[in-house]
């Protein structure tokens, strides 16, 4: 019986629940024996030019090694020369800084144009130190109009780069004629937000870099090291001149892709002055320097027949950017290619604007562009269901793309490969008890009860391993002691990877997982990779290992034959024992000690890249049972129900956590999570005092589901689990909250729907039922 | 304890202090202000806890301190001298048995990235010597100082109350 | 992150903490728990020279039944305060409110004392303890003089508390029905601060973070006194207030959840056999 499918606890563990992790504020390498500490200076002001820089009392304090801004970057090779913007030109959908007038500098040249911006670089010998220097440095502004809102940035009266001529950096017009919705008798139009959140990785950005004779290394808290490799060649060095070290990463969901401005900046400082350093940034920093998420305004008008069919979709996008345009266009892109989500829809329109505003700058989040997409259509559907007087469910229903289907193309050109969303929404409905709950909320509603139930609905799908392309890399390696190594391009940060991929060793090749080593993260050892985001590293990583073990298997097979003195054909691998023999002759057998040692070098290894021809698209549906006590607005979240599906589960004990993590960050987002700034542009929500992280007060455990529908695209038949729990969470627990008060007349919330916000909306909706 | 007298313009107020970690006494002249959290990580040279926030609120930094949970990050260092400080490093015996809670946390997947870890594993092992029975609802009231953001609390509490568990049946042996 | 530099010094009694307050200054303060003070340092937002440990003043650490009130040391932590079975059985109110503070590692460190002195008017406590009427005795080098809460708290973090001077106990009176308690906190999470919180004892009303000091809700005291229903009297919480807008609640959302929450305070107060 295969390991595969079965539950295994993590390979990972018992070095992190007794000695802890070893992250890079924890590196005690000899290269970073006595490092610097860094200390950014950072802009406390959202737009302005620099007038001037102050060195002289920083420089005075203890411990001070040096004071480091733009001036001092006479070493850095200069930047590409601005390329003209055609504004005819399709734009980049990304991921991929813009560059021209829209370029983001290193430390901040003559503006800033957020607040945390960073400024200057402040080395001293220690922690301490730093941060009473870095109060000392003393920065001048002269201040500019903050660009805060959506609406402000479209307006354009500031503008954040001088020759733009806009605050919008890019768009795609979504081709929006209005004849599609000819011939709908129920049409519905509005507003939805899908507001600003941070991405909060409990460990945030850290960097440690060292600079000795000619070499570079660094070690960051990356999700790819080999990408950040890539990116520190901006220092002028060839890559075989860098070595990058990612050591255990304390998260990331998507914010520590590569290594941003603050990494080059420190592996920058390291060169410069010859002394190894260390950065590790504090959480008001983390707050409101490391790229953020979501940031959508969506316009949405959703058209149909009164019995449930929906006939057109419009989706019309605005991105805040914020100050640096990091992704370009790529978030709005994947929101608009994903816009239909579940359903079969014959008209769809969407497009998108990109706006720059004097605040944190966007990237991925968690889903990237996908979570967008989902909460808005499942609102849109809802908001249909309830202007056709039909059930939401069965308006969804009526409207899935149906199981004989697939593959399907959207309309937006999506090629979804396998999917059964009807099937999911039934296993949820069942497991929740839907007729139940619906009776009950009946009851209370009848009632008048001060706390209302409030039932939300979300069918989602969304594209996993957007990159099938570049693939991943695997090795994988079989030694004369019997024990193997797999060098992998993924970069687990929480993952469990070396627990799956050790399992898919053991079952393709028989060898025990306590004798299989995985390694990542180290681009000495694996210079080729491409690592972990977009839910990639299963389904492309682990078909790598796959692939390498299949090839190891096959050079087994040789040497095993010509030890055997068979044919190669006759020799044949027992998986579940890991030992060779002759077919039809078991009692005389080999190791795979025996024959790797026949192997030049004592060593069978295989090298490969795995690529796909196209992503994937996971699916489910979630279910969000919530309590509104209607007299203060408070929610509470008494149950979550899911199936979410993708493909086989190759270690139901990872495919769990991955799901818990995700729905907790999807429901955090409908209920509590939100970045604000006030009309100067100074952040409100830049401690973990002010910005409400969820915890496990406020979460039920959650229920479950299983739904396994493979795909055809890669021989693991898996797809990605990492986002899809987010992705149908925030709209399950959004339609929930609003469900709860809508027989109140209550037609939408915008999240996060705080106390206030469900208090107020009530009150408007009986003010304008009294009318 | 001892203190350095006087200090130059610029110098910092430096004294002696001396902690119990883990059954081994450290001790060392540090800067009146240094947190117990670096004293630990610094100069006892135990990362396992880490610093996730600067207001008291991730709980990532919980250690016991004569046995009770605190959030080291807002504790000074001399305010502990002489007591007895327990980190993730000093839960397993003697002979590296991990303790039940560590046990729970690996079998129930309580962990993920694992920065958050050490202070649930002392957070839970402080509200575990209070309440040896807890109910799902304490548990997740008792962690409502200590933030995941890989896990979903899911497991972690599931890992809580299999601990609980654990003890209770070893406890009546 | 960091504290700014300052120099630690430790009292080992009473005596020797008011000595050298004495000696130091203005520029010296107090620490107890320290989840007040040192939050406020690390974020550079206060900068004392000296801070003097009180934390191993144990003749400070006491719950006591004094027959008609109960005394509790200003050093008692919030855990203690939550578990005391005198203040369990005499004063439930308190002891149930002690347990609302912060979090359990947060109460394993934070004293009552520090709370009160600290004044925070988003705190439980201060409005716990002017709800049940509590008197707050304070030693400084010329003696020792009690203040009642009514007259202890003066506004944003102010106190009666004079410079050199340290609040030694807080005593309690046993209410009449000691069962006659309620508690609202609401926040949007629990580790959150009350964005609008309610202590009720009888038919004694305070409010949490409706102003700058915890407030008595006086309108709805007399409505009680003269006879109103509950439902009337809860409707004046807000009269005499002056709650902030933040991020978190506007001043006019706080005002409706005080007469939403004052009602079920009460309601829940005269519920209790």
């Amino acid at each position: 019986m295969s390991i595969l499918g079965t539950r295994v606890i993590r390979t990972e563990d018992p070095r992190l629940l007794t000695a802890g992790g070893v992250y890079v504020d924890d590196l005690r390498e000899p290269e970073l024996d006595g490092a610097a500490r860094v200390t950014f200076v950072r802009s406390t002001i959202a737009h302005a030019r620099i007038t001037g820089i102050d060195k002289t009392e920083a420089l005075a304090q203890p411990g001070v090694i040096a004071v480091l801004t733009v001036a001092d970057m006479t070493d850095f090779p200069p930047p590409p020369p601005a390329e003209p913007i055609d504004p005819d030109a399709p734009p980049t959908e990304g991921p991929m800084p813009l560059g021209g007038p829209w370029s983001e500098p290193l430390l901040a040249v003559d503006k800033v144009r957020f607040v945390g911006e960073p400024v200057a670089i402040v080395l001293t010998d220690t922690r301490y130190q730093g941060e009473d220097a870095a109060e000392l440095v003393s920065v001048d502004y002269e201040p500019l109009p903050a660009v805060v809102t959506f609406d402000d940035a479209l307006a354009g009266e500031t503008l954040l780069f001088d020759g733009t001529g806009s605050n919008v950096s890019l768009k795609r017009d979504g081709a929006f004629e209005e004849a599609v919705f000819d011939g709908c008798d129920v049409i519905v139009e509005g507003d939805i937000v899908n507001q600003r959140v941070a991405c909060l990785p409990m460990e945030g950005r850290a960097v440690a870099a060292s600079w000795k004779d000619g070499k570079l290394t660094v070690w960051a808290s990356t999700q790819n090291a080999q990408l950040s490799r890539l990116i520190l060649t901006a220092l002028g060095l060839p890559p075989d001149a860098i070595r990058v070290v990612a050591p255990d990463v304390g998260g990331g969901f998507g914010a520590k892709i590569g290594v941003d401005r603050e990494g080059i900046l420190v592996a920058w400082a390291a060169k410069h002055t010859g002394r190894a350093v260390r950065w590790v940034e504090s959480r008001s920093e983390n707050l409101t320097a490391m790229t953020q998420g979501r940031g959508q305004r969506h316009h949405i008008k959703i058209g149909g027949t009164s019995d449930g069919h929906i006939k057109a979709y419009r989706l019309d996008i605005v991105q805040d950017s914020g100050a640096y345009a990091r992704m370009s266009g790529f978030l709005p892109s994947l929101t608009v290619l994903m816009a239909p989500g579940v359903y079969d829809i014959p008209n769809v329109q969407a497009g998108y604007k990109v706006v720059m505003t004097t605040s944190t700058p966007i990237a991925a989040y968690r889903g990237a562009g996908r979570p967008e997409a989902a909460a808005t259509i499942e609102r849109a559907v809802d908001w249909f269901a309830a202007a056709a007087g039909v059930d939401s469910a069965v308006v969804r229903k009526l409207n899935f793309i149906q199981k004989e289907q697939f593959p399907f193309v959207t309309k937006m050109g999506a090629p979804y490969d396998t999917g059964d969303y009807e099937g999911a929404l039934d296993k949820v409905l069942a497991a929740a008890g839907y007729e139940e709950l619906r009776a009950e909320q009946k009851r209370r509603r009848a009632a008048g009860d001060v706390r209302q139930l409030g039932i939300g609905l979300a069918s989602y799908v969304e594209i996993t391993a957007g990159d099938a392309g570049a693939g991943e890399t695997a090795k994988v390696e079989v030694h004369d002691d019997g024990t193997a190594t797999v060098y992998t391009g993924s970069s687990p940060h929480g993952q469990g990877h070396h627990t799956a991929f050790a399992m898919l060793v053991q079952a393709e090749l028989g060898i025990p997982m306590d004798k299989v080593e995985v390694i990542h993260g180290d681009t000495d050892l694996i210079p080729d990779g491409v690592g972990t985001y977009a839910s990639r590293s299963l389904q492309l990583g682990g078909s790598a290992v796959h692939k390498a073990a299949i090839e190891v298997k096959e050079e087994g097979a040789k040497k095993a034959a010509s030890l055997f003195e068979a044919a190669e054909a006759d020799v044949v691998l027992d998986a579940g024992t890991g030992l060779w023999h002759i077919a039809g002759d078991p009692d005389k057998s080999l190791t795979w000690a025996q024959v790797a040692g026949a192997a030049e070098g004592g060593l069978i290894v295989a090298n490969v890249r795995f690529t796909a021809d196209r992503p994937t698209f996971p699916f489910g549906s979630q279910l969000s049972l919530v309590e509104v006590d209607t007299e203060t607005g408070k929610v509470t979240l008494l149950r979550h129900v899911t199936a979410d599906d993708a493909g086989p589960i190759l270690n139901p004990i990872l495919f769990e956590g991955q799901r818990h993590g995700g729905i907790a960050q999807g429901a955090a987002q409908a209920l509590v999570e939100e970045i604000l700034y006030d009309a100067d542009g100074n952040p409100l929500t830049s401690s973990l005092a002010d910005y409400g992280a969820i915890t496990a007060a406020e979460l039920p455990s959650f229920e479950l589901l299983t739904s396994e529908t493979a795909t055809d695209v890669n021989p693991l038949g898996v797809k990605g689990i990492g986002e899809a729990g987010t992705i149908g969470a925030t709209p399950a627990v959004h339609n929930a909250v609003i469900d709860a008060v809508s027989h109140l007349g209550v037609r939408h919330i915008d999240m996060p729907t705080t106390p206030e916000r469900v208090w107020t909306a009530i009150q408007e909706a009986k003010k304008a039922s009294a009318k | 304890m001892d203190r350095y007298p006087g200090s130059e313009e610029g110098e910092r107020q430096v004294s002696k202090v001396s902690l119990i970690v883990n059954g081994k006494e450290i001790t060392a002249d540090v800067e009146d202000r240094t947190l117990l959290v670096h004293f630990l990580r610094d100069v006892a040279d135990l990362t396992a806890t880490n610093v996730g926030c600067e207001t008291t609120s991730c709980g990532a930094c919980t250690v016991l301190l004569d046995g009770e949970s605190v959030k080291s990050c807002t504790v000074l260092a001399a305010q502990a001298d002489g007591r007895e400080v327990t980190t993730l490093e000093g839960l397993a015996s003697e002979s590296g048995e991990m303790s039940a809670v560590q046990k729970a946390f690996h079998e129930q997947h309580g962990l993920q990235c694992g920065f958050c870890t050490p202070g649930f594993v002392m957070a839970i092992t402080s509200l575990l010597a209070e309440n040896p029975n807890p109910t799902e609802a304490e548990v997740r009231a008792g962690l409502e100082g200590n933030i995941c953001r890989c896990t979903g609390y899911h497991n972690i509490v599931k890992a809580a109350l299999a601990a609980a568990s654990a003890n209770t049946a070893e406890a009546a042996k | 992150m960091i504290p700014p530099s300052f120099t630690y010094r430790r009292a080992s009694s009473v005596d020797e903490a008011l000595d050298l307050a004495a000696e130091l200054g203005e520029d010296a303060k107090f620490l107890a728990g320290g989840h007040s003070l040192l939050p406020l340092m690390k974020l550079r937002f206060a900068s004392p020279e000296y801070l003097i440990d009180l934390g191993r003043i144990t003749e400070l650490s006491y719950v006591r039944d004094e027959g008609t009130y109960v005394a509790v040391g200003a050093l008692t932590r919030h855990h203690e305060v939550n578990t005391s079975p005198v203040l369990k059985s005499e004063v439930p109110l308190l002891a149930h409110a002690a347990g609302q503070v912060g979090d359990p590692q947060i109460r394993h460190r934070g004293t009552i004392g520090g709370s009160v002195a600290h004044a925070d008017a988003a705190s439980d406590l201060p409005a716990v303890l002017l709800a049940l009427d509590a008197t707050f005795v304070i030693r400084g080098a010329s003696g020792t003089r009690p203040v009642p809460a009514a007259e202890f708290f003066k506004g944003i973090f102010e106190t009666a508390l004079e410079p050199g001077e340290l609040l030694t106990e807080i005593q309690v009176p046993k209410p009449a029905s000691p069962a006659a308690w309620s508690f609202q906190k609401f926040t949007k999470r629990a580790i959150d601060w009350a964005i609008v919180g309610v202590a009720v004892q009888s038919d004694k009303v305070a409010l949490v973070n409706m102003g700058h000091t915890p407030l008595r809700a006086s309108a709805v005291e007399a409505a009680l006194a003269s006879a109103a229903s509950v439902a009337d009297a809860a409707e004046l919480a807000a009269e005499g207030t002056s709650p902030g807008s933040d991020i978190h609640a506007s001043a006019a959302f706080r005002g409706h959840l005080a007469r939403v929450l004052v009602r079920r305070a009460l309601d829940e107060a005269r519920s209790r056999p």
